[in-house]
């Protein structure tokens, strides 16, 4: 038989055409890109990630994802080590609040505006997301965000007398509620009105949400001024602090560990109220066993809000830009994960709030018992932009253990913070 | 004449092939500490002279700003004071009471396995583990340490003498007590090294010595200052100087114990390690971290050749 | 009067220390002679029993622990209201521990195996051996304790890569094959050896290995007793550097496995304590088999001259 192109003398046509489809799948499956994506080890995390990448494996035939994950302790560990090998992920998950080194080491490489707008991003996500925009070039997009808000144990508040359907909304109602739930047995207590954690979200607390409500944001527009080196920084702090060493209605390290405030509250009920991010939703709705409920930040007399936002976002490692198709491949991915489809997979099986404007305006989300505080509070939350979330967390942190275990005064304590913040301003901002 | 010059030479060669099978069987040990201990540690170091970014070509050469970064750091300074107070009491506390214990289960006859094992058992209890148990006995508010103060207190108050009575104690949270509070925990893991170490030590100690001295009349304490310790000296020496090493870098336990704050409260609990280490993953600082490194490698180093020399001195058996 | 300890004269040692040590490892095997220190046995059993309690409490909360459900661990009480195996079941059909624990006792058992060998052939070589060189060997290998293992990972995470070792065993136990403290160890040991005995089996004809795996090893049992201990344990607790280097999640050991246990909102303690109780089997039995070594001491199968 006669054929224009290729000529395989005496071969059956069915065999040539086996061999002609063998060939083009080789050469399909060549063409095929390997996009590693590396997040931390939680079962619902996997599971959703999972999803959007058998999903996304199916709709983009030419690109194959897999995900990779690893203990949460040790994420910056593995990271650097494998980046440094060159090996490694080419899309990986990071707290926002760690862009600052990582940029600045190289671990992460700005989005390409070629696959990323920024009007796009502008029109398309809150405005949190400008807080990892470094330079004019955003480091990363998140699929979900988290807000602060103040869970309460609605049985005990029956208990003391307090209506478990009017959550405190002024500061001064919550001392006061905070002070009927508080039991002392001895020299000790036995349930705290409010677990007090500095270095859980409380230094967020004072640094974002009473510094503004007092009427200072904590760092300048730019990012280059620390702005609570004053009497309204002074103010928040001992207004913070006056918690436990004047009002009593809580002592740092209640219940010991680093979840012992969340334990305290969810499993333990010595502790009545915690102010915690959307990200505990989930461990308290699986051992509460208790009636809880869920109300935005109280507010001074004045009437500001203010809240602390945060997320996790997807950025791209060096891995990813050195090679054209592995860039658009993954960037493609990453849209793919932000997109308002994967939002809302990860907020049914996740739990955690879209990072989509559109999504967060969602009525129903809005009205929900649980939820809507939280999405509240968004709408005035900001996600204060680190240059080195550590750092700027230690001068927080012992802002307030200074004030607590030492018996500093707030004034000179908050000047010390800000003095080491500016430090660690200054030294981001010459590289 | 000829005898003397052939045992001569007999010795010389004998000699030189002692030195050559040294080298022989020192050729791949030596290779392994080359490759994966001594050029790493190097590589390291010559990180401190850079800043960090994980594409080399875009390391900055900064010369000894991060030693002069360092010398100026009070955490920094923190770090070190609270490290060498860790040595100074980890090193004789555990080492006192591994060797004192060691004596006593070679008095007792029945039970010693048992007692073995318990002695041992904080040494193979798991870090996270182990700090989880502490930091709940230490809680100020409902740790069992407190409440047994607490229980002695009304004990004593109810016959008078509470001026004895001690106040419950913020073990971890007080910046002036935290560390002690740390350091008693490492003390009490690291016994069972001790004790281990020791019994290995006192197990080599030939009976003969024992019988000979008793022969010439020595009682417990002459057989203990005069043949124990001496012959336990090679032993003693090693312990000494292995527990100071480790205890400049101690990095587990204090990393475990003050979940929330790894530093402990205004860093009154951090060692060097963690510092390091902090800065090397915490703020992705591998440079300045490579610095920190390198000075405690120095103090170390120091410390360890000062104490060889003073311990060669000792006769050694 | 100075008193001064007197070793038997005229006789070569190696005999005598034999028969020495004979009799000696059964006086002390048994149990103490009736004499007149019969207050100071009641004595040590006293505060070794105080000393006890001390020690293992902290152990047997955790392993109280265990047994009790997630909400019953974060209470104060010590004594479980009711005793479950619950988190047991969990850890071992629920989560990778099977793998884990096989992943351990691969690198724990190789690598120890490799520590016993080398650390006692350089311990031996730095000890008994005279050559040129030797105290800057012994210092420089002491130099490599001075870095601490947290900076290495990363130089040589690079080297494994480069050489393909991530994702092996190899990879997992190339760090701890031969480290500076057993050497150390070893050489206190052989030091305490007699050199003369070395000289005569030189003069007798052994050769260099066979003075160091016939004469002298035998010699050092309690050494390489607390060695293969410690060896061990310090290998079957690492965790940062399997970590990195095992990144298949078939390739992790215990500790890295208890540590996914740990979340950013919530600690899976139920479960970090019964694996961490489980981790401690394996150990307890290596201690018990190297205990017995580090007991029983000498294995008499020395040259006898």
């Amino acid at each position: 038989m006669r054929h224009s192109g290729m000529r395989f003398p005496g071969m059956r046509p069915i065999v040539r055409t086996l061999l002609v489809a063998a060939a083009f799948a080789l050469a399909t499956a060549q063409a095929q890109v390997a996009i590693t994506y590396w997040q931390y080890d939680f079962a619902t995390r996997i599971d959703a990630m999972n999803q959007l990448i058998e999903q996304f494996n199916a709709e983009n035939p030419d690109v194959v994802v897999t995900q990779e994950t690893f203990p949460y302790d040790a994420y910056q560990q593995r990271v650097a080590a494998s980046l440094a090998a060159g090996e490694g992920p080419d899309v990986v998950q990071l707290f926002y609040g760690w862009v600052g080194p990582w940029q600045r080491a190289g671990y992460i490489e700005p989005l390409p505006k070629e696959h990323f707008a920024d009007e796009w991003i502008q029109d398309y996500f809150i405005p949190m997301v400008e807080s990892v925009n470094i330079g004019g070039d955003y480091y990363g997009l998140p699929t979900a965000v988290r807000a602060l808000a103040l869970f309460y144990n609605k049985d005990q508040f029956r208990e003391v007398g307090l209506d478990p359907d009017s959550p405190p909304t002024t500061w001064d109602e919550f001392i006061e509620a905070a002070k009927m739930l508080t039991t002392q047995r001895g020299p000790r207590f036995e349930r705290i009105g409010f677990g007090i954690a500095p270095n859980g979200q409380d230094h967020h607390l004072v640094r974002t949400v009473l510094m503004n409500q007092l009427g200072t944001p904590p760092y300048s527009d730019d990012n280059t001024e620390v702005l609570y080196g004053n009497e309204i920084g002074a103010e928040a702090l001992a207004f913070y602090t006056s918690w436990q060493t004047e009002h009593e209605i809580g002592v740092a390290e209640f219940m010991p560990g680093n979840n012992g405030y969340r334990e305290g509250f969810y499993t333990q009920e010595n502790i009545s109220m915690i102010i915690d991010g959307s990200f505990a939703i989930g461990a308290v709705r699986t051992n509460a066993q208790f009636d809880w409920g869920v109300a935005e930040l109280p507010t001074f007399d004045n009437g500001v809000k203010a809240n602390f936002g945060s997320f996790w976002m997807n950025g791209l490692t060096p891995n990813a830009t050195a090679d054209p198709a592995k860039l658009e491949a993954a960037s493609r991915f990453i849209k793919f994960v932000t997109s308002e489809e994967a939002m809302q997979i990860w907020l049914d099986v996740v739990g955690e709030l879209p990072a989509a404007k559109t999504m967060v305006a969602d009525p129903e989300l809005t009205a929900d018992p649980v939820y809507g505080a939280f999405i509240a509070g968004l709408a005035y939350a900001e996600a204060t932009q680190f240059v080195d979330e550590a750092g700027q967390r230690d001068a927080m942190v012992n802002a307030i253990n200074r004030v607590l275990l030492e018996g500093v005064d707030p004034m000179t304590s908050i000047l010390q913070a800000a003095a080491e913040d500016q430090a660690l301003l200054d030294a981001a901002n010459t590289q | 004449m000829t005898t003397r010059t052939t045992r001569e030479r007999k010795g010389l060669r004998l000699a030189q092939r002692e030195a050559i099978w040294a080298y022989v069987f020192l050729a791949v040990p030596l290779a392994f500490f080359a490759t994966i201990r001594f050029w790493p540690a190097l590589q390291s170091f010559r990180l401190s002279l850079f800043t960090w970014h994980v594409d080399p070509a875009r390391r900055q050469f900064i010369g000894f700003d991060y030693y002069q970064e360092l010398l100026r750091n009070p955490v920094f300074h923190q770090a070190l004071k609270n490290t060498l107070l860790y040595a100074a009491i980890v090193v004789p506390g555990s080492m006192l009471l591994g060797l004192l214990i060691a004596l006593l289960l070679q008095n007792v006859g029945r039970g010693r396995s048992l007692y073995r094992a318990i002695y041992f058992a904080p040494y193979i209890t798991p870090a996270v583990a182990v700090a989880w148990v502490w930091g709940w006995m230490y809680n100020y508010n409902f740790g069992i340490i407190n409440t047994l103060l607490i229980e002695w207190w009304s004990f004593l108050e109810r016959i008078g003498l509470e001026r004895f009575a001690v106040e419950p104690q913020r073990f971890l949270t007080d910046p002036d007590k935290a560390l002690y509070s740390v350091a008693a925990v490492i003390v009490w893991q690291q016994l069972g090294f001790q004790v281990v170490i020791f019994l290995a030590g006192l197990q080599g100690i030939p009976r003969v010595f024992y019988e000979a001295a008793r022969i010439d009349g020595a009682n417990a304490w002459h057989l203990f200052r005069h043949v124990t310790l001496p012959l336990l000296n090679p032993v003693i020496v090693f312990s000494v100087i292995i527990t100071t090493i480790a205890s400049l870098q101690l990095f587990d336990q204090i990393v475990n114990i003050n979940f929330t704050d790894q530093g402990g409260p205004l860093n009154r609990t951090l060692s060097i390690a963690v510092y390091m280490y902090q800065e090397a993953f915490g703020r992705a600082r591998m440079g300045y971290a490579a610095a920190v490194t390198v000075v405690l490698f120095l103090l170390i180093l120091i410390v360890t050749l000062v104490q060889l020399r003073l311990t060669q001195r000792r006769v050694e058996y | 009067m100075a008193f001064r300890p007197r070793v038997p004269t005229g006789v070569s040692v190696v005999p005598v220390a034999d028969a020495a040590l004979e009799r000696g490892l059964h006086a002390s095997a048994a149990a103490p002679r009736r004499r007149r220190v019969n207050g100071w046995v009641l004595l040590s059993y006293v505060l070794l029993t105080v000393g006890a309690l001390a020690m293992v409490f902290p152990f047997a909360w955790m392993l109280l622990s265990s047994f009790k459900e997630y909400r019953a661990i974060l209470s104060f009480q010590i004594w479980p209201e009711r005793f479950t195996l619950v988190n047991y079941v969990e850890v071992l059909t629920r989560t990778a521990f099977p793998r884990w624990f096989l992943n351990s006792v691969i690198v724990a058992v190789g690598t120890t195996a490799s520590v016993l060998f080398f650390c006692a052939l350089v311990g031996y070589v730095l000890a008994k051996l005279r050559f040129p060189g030797k105290n800057l060997i012994f210092v420089g290998i002491l130099a490599t304790l001075m870095v601490p293992t947290e900076m290495l990972v990363i130089p040589w995470f690079v080297m494994s890569a480069d050489l393909g070792w991530v994702n092996t065993y190899w990879g997992l136990m190339f760090p701890g094959l031969i480290p500076g403290f057993g050497v150390f160890l070893m050489r206190q040991f052989f030091q305490t050896l007699p050199s003369d005995l070395f000289d005569a089996g030189r003069i007798d004809g052994v050769s260099e290995f066979g003075l160091f795996w016939r004469i002298g090893l035998p010699l050092v049992g309690p050494g390489l007793g607390a060695l293969g201990i410690f060896a061990f344990i310090g290998n079957w607790n690492a965790f940062l550097w399997p970590l990195i280097v095992g990144q298949d999640a078939s390739m992790r050991t215990i500790p890295v496995g208890i540590s996914n246990f740990s979340a950013e909102a919530a600690t899976q303690w139920n479960l970090i304590m019964s694996a961490s109780a489980l981790a401690i089997v394996p150990v307890l039995i290596v201690f018990f088999i190297f205990q017995k070594q580090i007991i029983e001491g000498v294995v008499l199968t020395g040259v006898k001259g």
